[in-house]
């Protein structure tokens, strides 16, 4: 066939356009629809108030996760133990009514496939190559790493999906992220993208869906790759996508919702055809040497504030841009830190791991083989690991992390989205350091004056041992 | 949504950039399961701090938002349209947005207008003074008492929304039978992907 070379994003953007407006905003099919108890009532609401309905109830799967204690919640006899915070049980109580009024499929607390909802459409199968995948949570670009075209959108949306299964969108640009060559041992996918959203800044990808590619990438397990993409939205972008290929064939074949026999020969046939051309130009180009690339903290407030193990807290002055100069200092006198000081000098109190960006069994395989062995550090007042979900939990313990864990002081905990954003119990208190694998640094985002580092689930557990932020390499 | 084509008076000079949806809103607010009453919980961190714009009287019951780049970045929680306007704001301006919060805005009645760094520190300059701002969607400007004239673009499909106040469900209901066909041509084409759930 002759036709135009085509980037992975247009070849997905093409295949899902329903009609294109005189205006050029064109109408676009949702083949998949993740909901959670946060962005959704007021969509329900809004459906039954009109007497709407859902066009297609089983392309949306409803999970719980944000406001689900990670305490136990059922008693020995299978019972609900109440939840203390009313508004919490409301939102969680208005879900579980809503999506079997709907007809959705609701997977509940009490559930072993129950999980953050970006680790459970992958888990499950319902998230696939090729298809669009949306969510009222902005880190739905996650299942980009399995090359859908994924991202985050508001509750009238979510109500949109719901009532027609599209949106109208106007199409994204196109932005290359190209990494050369491989990062050298220690370097994880985590800070591979802390990385990036240095080098893009938390506005670079505004407008852009990224492609993510190099070898680094093709190399990475799909669990990885969702580590990537599930971060774009930090740099800007509402997507991210990884090429699919043999690596994400092989996971996902056998999943539940995948599709099955000839069905899935059928689906793999058009998941082969899901790649950019040779010759495809992208908007936006940006080329990442993946040598210069050490294991990542963050010193402030924002996803960009991104700084090498080995280096420094920097000074406001060191900014450029005269924005940046004034936002580094208010980020700093948050963060109570002092320009100059070595990250490694910098102690922590809170080691959280867990989120939908590091909470699948990879990471926490690269937790426990730090930890094996070891404890954290007197200093370190709580340390809890949160896995992404009950099946999750399972292989953890069936392989026996959860001993590594609990030996070495940490707590193991109940799935969900826990104290990356603290609407659960789990909060990081004000002025305490956190140690982080989740996403976002923002001002009060673990709790109201808390102090977030992000980094990997290796770098968390080295962490955890000496009571400061450490190289895990030097650990080793 | 309420329609919308001019929004005059008072403008709040803000201006920080990369100002998060989780500054706008904090997650303790997102746990409500209506859309009202979020305006107190609006900028609560910011408005900790004594002297904050949001708290000056001389900016009560401003119409208009004066922000930075990037503005509403971060989580797509539509809490964040809901609480601004909840305080009475009708148009916001700023030299860029996120994508997920200018959509939100406009999906509320919200008029998220971009210009120039230059022309928004123009404006935060006027509006400190204490001099009224307009926006006139229908002709895409903003002017000041001084012969101030700024134009912007905006998507011609989100100014219809915003000046007839349309619902974008309703509109997209209309169009079921394109969407059948496209469901069909779809399910002859990729039968797998519309199992979803029931496999």
């Amino acid at each position: 066939m002759a036709s135009r070379p085509r980037t992975l994003y247009e070849k997905i953007w093409d295949d899902h356009v329903v009609e294109t407006r005189d205006d050029g905003t064109a109408l676009v099919y949702i083949d998949r629809h993740l909901v959670h108890e946060v962005t959704s009532p007021q969509a329900f609401e809004a459906l039954r108030l009109s007497g709407r309905t859902v066009r297609r109830p089983e392309l949306t799967l409803a999970v719980p996760d944000h406001n689900l204690p990670t305490t136990a919640r059922r008693n020995a006899t299978g019972g609900k133990i109440p939840i203390d915070d009313p508004q919490s049980a409301a939102q969680l109580a208005a879900l579980e009514m809503n999506a079997p009024e709907f007809g959705i499929r609701y997977i509940g607390d009490a559930d072993a496939e129950q999980g953050i909802v970006h680790v459970v459409g992958p888990e499950q199968g319902f998230s696939l190559p090729g298809t669009t995948i949306v969510c009222g949570d902005s880190h739905t670009a996650c299942h980009g790493g399995l090359g859908a075209l994924a991202f985050g959108i508001g509750t009238s949306e979510v109500e949109h999906v719901l009532a027609t299964q599209t949106l109208l969108l106007q199409r994204s640009k196109a932005m290359e992220v190209r990494v050369e060559g491989l990062p050298g041992p220690g370097v994880t996918a985590k800070d591979l993208i802390l990385h990036i959203i240095g080098e893009i800044g938390a506005a670079g990808g505004t407008g852009h869906v990224i492609e993510y590619r190099g070898a680094v990438f093709e190399q990475m397990s799909v669990e990885q790759r969702l580590t990537v993409c599930n971060m774009s939205i930090e740099a800007g972008a509402r997507a991210g996508l990884i090429a699919p290929d043999e690596t994400t064939f092989a996971y996902l074949k056998g999943r539940p919702m995948a599709p099955k026999g000839e069905a899935w020969d059928r689906a793999l046939a058009y998941w082969k055809t899901l790649h950019t051309d040779p010759g495809a130009e992208f908007d936006t180009s940006v080329v990442i040497d993946a040598a210069t690339i050490a294991p990542t903290v963050t010193w402030g407030t924002s996803p960009e504030d991104v700084v090498p193990i080995s280096g420094h807290v920097p000074a406001p002055e060191s900014f450029a841009d005269e924005g940046k100069r004034e936002a580094a200092a208010k980020s700093l006198d948050y963060m109570g830190l002092t320009p100059g000081t070595a990250m490694k000098d910098v102690a922590v109190e809170n080691i959280f791991i867990g989120s939908c960006t590091n909470s699948r069994i990879e990471d926490l395989r690269a937790a426990a083989a730090v930890l094996k062995g070891r404890s954290k550090a007197d200093n370190v007042r709580w340390a809890i690991v949160v896995p992404g979900s009950g099946l999750v939990k399972r292989q953890a313990e069936e392989e026996g992390l959860d001993r590594i864990f609990l030996d070495a002081g940490f707590e193991w905990r109940e799935p969900g989205c826990s104290a990356c954003l603290g609407m659960n119990p789990d909060k990081i208190p004000a002025n305490e350091r956190c140690a982080s694998t989740s996403n976002r640094n923002f001002v009060g985002r673990q709790g109201p004056g808390a102090r977030t580092h992000l980094l990997s689930p290796a770098m968390a557990a080295a962490a955890a041992v000496t009571g400061r932020l450490t190289d895990v390499r030097e650990l080793n | 949504m309420d329609a919308i084509s001019r929004v005059a008076g008072r403008a709040i000079p803000f201006g920080a950039k990369n100002i998060d949806t989780d500054i706008i809103i904090s997650s303790k607010w997102l746990k409500t399961i209506t859309r009202e009453g979020l305006g107190k919980g609006a900028f609560e961190t910011i408005r900790a701090e004594p002297g904050n714009v949001f708290d000056d009287p001389a900016y009560a019951d401003a119409p208009i938002l004066i922000a930075g780049d990037n503005f509403g970045c971060g989580s797509s929680r539509e809490h964040a349209a809901w609480a601004i306007l909840d305080m009475g704001i009708r148009a916001v301006i700023a030299p860029s947005y996120s994508d997920i919060f200018s959509g939100n805005a406009v999906k509320n009645g919200i008029l998220p207008i971009v210009l120039p760094q230059e022309a928004v520190d123009r404006l935060m300059e006027v509006a400190r003074d204490g001099h009224n701002i307009d926006v006139d969607l229908e002709t895409q400007t903003v002017t000041t008492p001084f012969q101030d004239r700024f134009a912007f673009e905006i998507d011609p499909f989100r100014k219809q929304c915003l000046i007839g106040g349309l619902d974008e469900v309703a509109l997209t209901l209309e169009r079921q039978e394109a969407i059948g066909t496209y469901e069909n041509r779809r399910a002859a084409a990729q039968d797998w992907v519309a199992a979803g759930t029931n496999i």
